[in-house]
């Protein structure tokens, strides 16, 4: 990830600071600068809207190759989190086994490193999530 | 009223037992253990530095009373395992609770006492009125040489405490240092682990700073170890805040609520702090509680603190307590221990 692109992403990333359309009220994440049902009626008027964090597992895979970065992490979970507010994000949950994760399991995010430009690079930080007890 | 209106810490999932390090290096792990009081060590997971701890430590704060980020005016975060040489960790702290961009923020470094020192950092500022709010954060991922005593004990946590004048929790009634020039542990630029001065880093250093420390405080506040509910010191090992406590007059009953090194390591800058944290999670309105830091290089920070009626207000179950984060500890033995803290060399690391 260039360095651009991780200051432009970072209050997305860090605080899960998402768009709610003021005509339909819905929440998108990652930001959208449109509703694409209220199109027109939303444009320049999209409201920031930072998520709680607070979701449920709808979907979720075990990764067990070798990927570059998460070689220390593997085996790992990638899941679609379907937030509090609505939106589905994508996800790594840490903290917890690949044995132990299930569909409808509530999770909540946590600030964790998401990956480095090599070891003179710029670290990226952003949200996963793990099991909210 | 200058105080602590709202703290949290936050203690790494995984942990590493003093007899798996023993087993690796032919240590006899019951001289650990009765010798240092050391149990088990937090370990941090891969994708976990100081950054990362200082986040979930200053949110666990702002969960438990929830100030406008807006409204701080500086954060400090001391560590010694910052994860840039040059880029502070505290930007990405006030970035990620909220807090840019009109606030002051850098990193301190002063071995394991760098917490404290923005403590009192932003105690001035708060109290000259120049900010409403200030955060002071002590958060470390500390690494001995494998093979060093040193390994048994340096962990990975944090404690943020927001510093204020409004429904204050704990009021700081005062807090003093002392400090020398004194050689007891040092890392040089460039060097991965720390040395030490093995036994030397008891008496002129440790017991030295802190006890002085402690005692000037007893001095300027009139004030003597039985008019403290609580007392916390800087937890190196389990065995010398003990050692200290006696050597002033203080029972193992007043620090035992504190004392989380046996359970989770040293955290460095993290581990006064905590210990302080863990009190807090206890605490009563009308308690008073002496906390001593200790910084290798040397020196200590004392803070006399008494707890306030607006803790029956304050809603301290919205986070983890301490007690409640070392309680899910999850165990791991050395192989995987050396995989997080990333002591493997992979294919593509230069050789030396």
């Amino acid at each position: 990830m260039v360095v651009p692109r991780v200051w432009r992403e970072r209050v997305a990333r860090y605080r899960m600071v998402g768009k709610k359309c003021p005509a339909c009220g819905k929440v998108y994440f990652p930001p959208r600068d449109v509703c694409p049902t209220c199109h027109r009626e939303s444009y320049g008027k999209m409201e920031d809207v930072e998520l709680s964090g607070r979701g449920k597992v709808y979907s979720y895979t075990v990764v067990y190759q070798n990927v570059l970065g998460y070689e220390l992490q593997k085996p790992y979970i990638m899941a679609i989190v379907e937030m509090e507010e609505g939106p589905r994000v994508t996800g790594q949950i840490v903290d917890c086994r690949p044995e132990d994760v299930e569909i409808g399991m509530p999770v909540r995010a946590v600030f964790r490193r998401l990956g480095e430009e090599g070891k003179d690079g710029v670290i990226v930080y952003g949200y996963k999530f793990v099991p909210d007890l | 009223m200058v105080g602590i209106v709202t703290y949290g810490s936050y203690i790494p999932k995984y942990r590493i037992r003093t007899e798996e390090i023993a087993r690796v290096w032919g240590d006899n792990p019951e001289r650990v253990k009765k010798g240092l009081r050391l149990i088990s060590k937090s370990v941090p997971a891969p994708d976990e530095d100081t950054a990362t701890i200082a986040v979930e430590a200053a949110r666990n704060a702002l969960r438990r009373r929830r100030i406008d980020p807006q409204e701080i005016g500086a954060i400090f975060v001391g560590s010694e395992s910052h994860p840039y040489a040059v880029k502070p960790t505290a930007t990405i702290v006030a970035e990620a609770i909220g807090a840019t961009p009109f606030l002051t923020a850098a990193d301190l470094e002063f071995a394991c006492k760098a917490g404290t020192a923005g403590m009192q950092a932003v105690y001035g500022m708060v109290k000259a009125g120049m900010i409403k709010y200030g955060v002071a954060i002590g958060a470390d991922t500390s690494q001995g040489a494998p093979g060093d005593a040193l390994e048994y004990s340096a962990s990975a946590g944090g404690t943020a405490f927001v510093i204020g004048k409004e429904n204050v929790i704990a009021e700081i009634n005062h807090t003093l240092s002392v400090t020398t020039d004194t050689p007891d542990f040092w890392r040089r630029e460039g060097q991965m682990y720390p040395r030490h001065g093995g036994r030397f880093t008891g008496e002129p250093a440790y017991f030295y700073h802190v006890l002085t420390a402690a005692r000037k405080m007893m001095e300027v506040m009139g004030t003597e170890p039985k008019d403290y509910r609580w007392a916390v010191f800087h937890q190196p090992n389990g065995k010398f805040p003990l050692a200290a406590a006696k050597r002033l007059g203080f029972t193992e009953e007043q620090v035992k609520k504190g004392l989380v090194t046996p359970y989770i390591g040293n955290t460095y800058s993290g581990s006064m702090v905590t210990g302080l944290s863990a009190v807090l999670d206890h605490a009563e309105p009308g308690d008073r509680i002496l906390a001593v830091s200790f910084g290798s290089g040397a020196g200590s920070d004392a803070f006399d603190i008494t707890v306030t009626d607006e803790m029956a207000n304050y809603d301290r179950n919205a986070a983890p307590g301490v007690w409640d984060q070392i309680e899910r500890g999850e165990f791991i033995d050395y192989a995987l221990y050396v995989k997080f803290r990333k002591m493997l060399r992979m294919g593509g690391d230069p050789i030396a």
